[in-house]
């Protein structure tokens, strides 16, 4: 009783002792390392705010909302054009792209998983989420701004609705994807046809996750600068019409932040705050809103 | 058990005498069927008696399931199957041109080994098959809910709770409701793959108890891994070993006193 004792202190001691010194020394450095690192990648992200903030906070009031652009060496003035110009656009694009994203992925998932159209689409859809958001510029200004002769918010629309379609479909798949197989084996079981199934059961358990990808594509649209600049230029004046230029918070960031009128540029750090918080506002609610179970 | 046993074996003679349960309800001709290019079906051939339990058992991976998922077509959801020979129901193909596969599964209700509710209330889960055929009529729906979970011995403990989610239910209760589910539409069949695999032994007990209630209306096919419960609930059972039906007998037959070697090793425990 008493040897099986020793042994086992003896045991503890030689577990404590031997090596085990350096293999925990190994052990504090990594852990060291890797919070160092995740703490470095905290350095961008919170700059980037602070200096939204701290730039951007000075000049904001109500009316920058409601007021146009000011002309270089005025004061006042706002961005309210440009605020209704891109959630006018990202709307466009919801609208256009959506229906799209969806419908396709219910035939990808759905209707013929297997089929070489469901496979082309599913792999020309992981393509387009890697291709730069200028090319989706460029088409919509060869497609659209060409076709009608002039830049607009259709077009405009239209270039972040190609931006946005991959995203919406590939999270609309994986949504359907998440939905159990034994829902649909009930409902077939139970005498459903293929729509029933889709639109009473696999439909209602797969929205949250589908709005996910729809606030994720609104986040990523609302952002982009690029393929506004051939598409819907800008636009000193109130939209009249989608038929015209419009502005977007984006172009003007990128016209005001480069001028020599200081004004202009304390106006574009303002108008990256509102920016900022509305895409941050869309990507929480893709994260919390949807989120149902 | 013994009471369970002679309770069965009571009820089903009754049932006998007032019905006499037709012999080929389901008549398997000859049937082959495969998953791509593996064969998971050889040559069966047997008659499933109307208003009598049939109970499939076998080691996994035997056919038994897949035989039980040909009678209502589900493995059609499936690529790349392919069957030979017939399935008659009542004297007809099951897979003739002019039978529509829905109508098919709309009179052959289906339970499986998980119990997979909808994530909707009790009530909405019982009427989904009315719904999906068009009926919407308040009174004919909360008759069938009340008559469905009267059915499936439920409506004691879900009457005050029927908008709530189903998904609140205890594991036994999610599976009655999905027997409920399967009878709302009065459907002639009831297939069961498994349906108390993943239940504790009490509400197996429910389950069972379940069964022989049903079987005076129900022509019931179950598929089971649990000797026990085919001597239990079954009055006739199958023996399928590696796609092949070994045996088909009345069931005390074949637990007491098996034709073939293979059948008295798999009850006795001998393999499987």
């Amino acid at each position: 009783m008493s040897d099986t004792t020793a042994e086992r202190t003896d045991f503890l001691a030689r577990a404590t002792a031997s090596g085990s010194g350096k293999r925990s020394f190994g052990n504090k450095i990594l852990s060291i390392v890797c919070v160092g690192l995740a703490f470095l990648t905290l350095i961008p992200l919170c700059s980037i705010i602070f200096l939204v903030l701290k730039n951007g906070l000075p000049l904001l009031s109500l009316s920058v909302f409601t007021d146009l652009p000011p002309a270089p060496g005025l004061t006042g003035g706002g961005f309210g054009n440009a605020l209704i110009g891109t959630l006018l656009m990202v709307g466009l694009a919801l609208v256009l792209a959506t229906p799209f994203g969806i419908l396709s992925a219910i035939y990808v998932n759905e209707y013929a998983p297997a089929s070489e159209l469901a496979k082309t689409v599913r792999f020309v859809a992981k393509l387009l989420t890697g291709i730069p958001s200028i090319i989706a510029g460029v088409f919509a200004y060869a497609v659209v701004v060409l076709a009608t002769g002039g830049f607009s918010a259709w077009a405009g629309g239209f270039a972040l609705a190609i931006l946005v379609l991959p995203t919406i479909l590939l999270t609309a798949e994986q949504a359907l994807m998440g939905v159990p197989k034994s829902f649909r084996e009930a409902s077939y079981g139970l005498g459903a046809t293929n729509f029933q199934t889709i639109w009473r059961i696999v439909l209602p358990d797969a929205l949250p996750a589908m709005m996910t990808g729809v606030m994720l594509a609104v986040a990523r649209a609302a952002g982009e600068t690029a393929p506004l600049l051939f598409t819907a230029l800008f636009s000193q004046y109130w939209i009249q019409s989608l038929k015209e230029p419009t502005a977007s918070l984006s172009v003007l960031i990128y016209n005001f932040s480069t001028t020599f009128d200081d004004h202009q540029k304390q106006m574009a750090w303002t108008a990256s705050l509102v920016l900022v918080v509305l895409v941050t506002l869309a990507n929480i609610s893709a994260q919390v809103v949807f989120r149902k179970r | 058990m013994d009471q369970s046993n002679t309770a069965s074996v009571s009820s089903s003679n009754s049932v006998s005498e007032s019905i006499p349960p037709r012999a080929d309800f389901f008549k398997v001709c000859d049937f082959n069927f495969y998953y791509g290019k593996k064969q998971a079906l050889y040559h069966v051939n047997m008659e499933i008696p109307a208003r009598q339990v049939t109970a499939f058992i076998g080691p996994s991976g035997c056919g038994k399931s897949t035989l039980l998922r040909n009678f209502n077509r589900m493995n059609e959801l499936i690529d790349g199957i392919r069957h030979e020979g017939d399935i008659l129901l009542n004297g007809r193909s099951i897979f003739d041109k002019t039978i529509e596969v829905i109508a098919l599964r709309r009179s052959i209700g289906m339970v499986f080994q998980k119990s997979n509710p909808f994530p909707k209330s009790i009530y909405e889960n019982i009427v989904y098959s009315m719904r999906i055929a068009g009926v919407n009529t308040k009174s004919v729906l909360d008759e069938t809910v009340e008559r469905s979970l009267r059915g499936a011995a439920l409506w004691d403990e879900a009457k005050d709770r029927l908008h709530d989610s189903a998904l609140g239910l205890s594991g036994g209760q999610m599976q009655r409701l999905c027997i409920a589910r399967a009878i709302a539409n009065r459907p002639e069949v009831l297939l069961m793959d498994e349906p108390c695999s993943a239940l504790d032994p009490i509400a197996t007990a429910k389950v069972e108890d379940l069964i022989h209630e049903l079987k005076k209306e129900f022509t019931i096919v179950i598929v089971t891994h649990n000797m026990q419960q085919a001597t239990r609930c079954s009055d006739k059972t199958a023996f399928f070993y590696l796609g092949k039906l070994i045996e088909f007998d009345v069931t005390q037959k074949i637990f007491s006193n098996p034709a073939e070697k293979q059948t008295e090793d798999y009850i006795t425990g001998r393999f499987g």
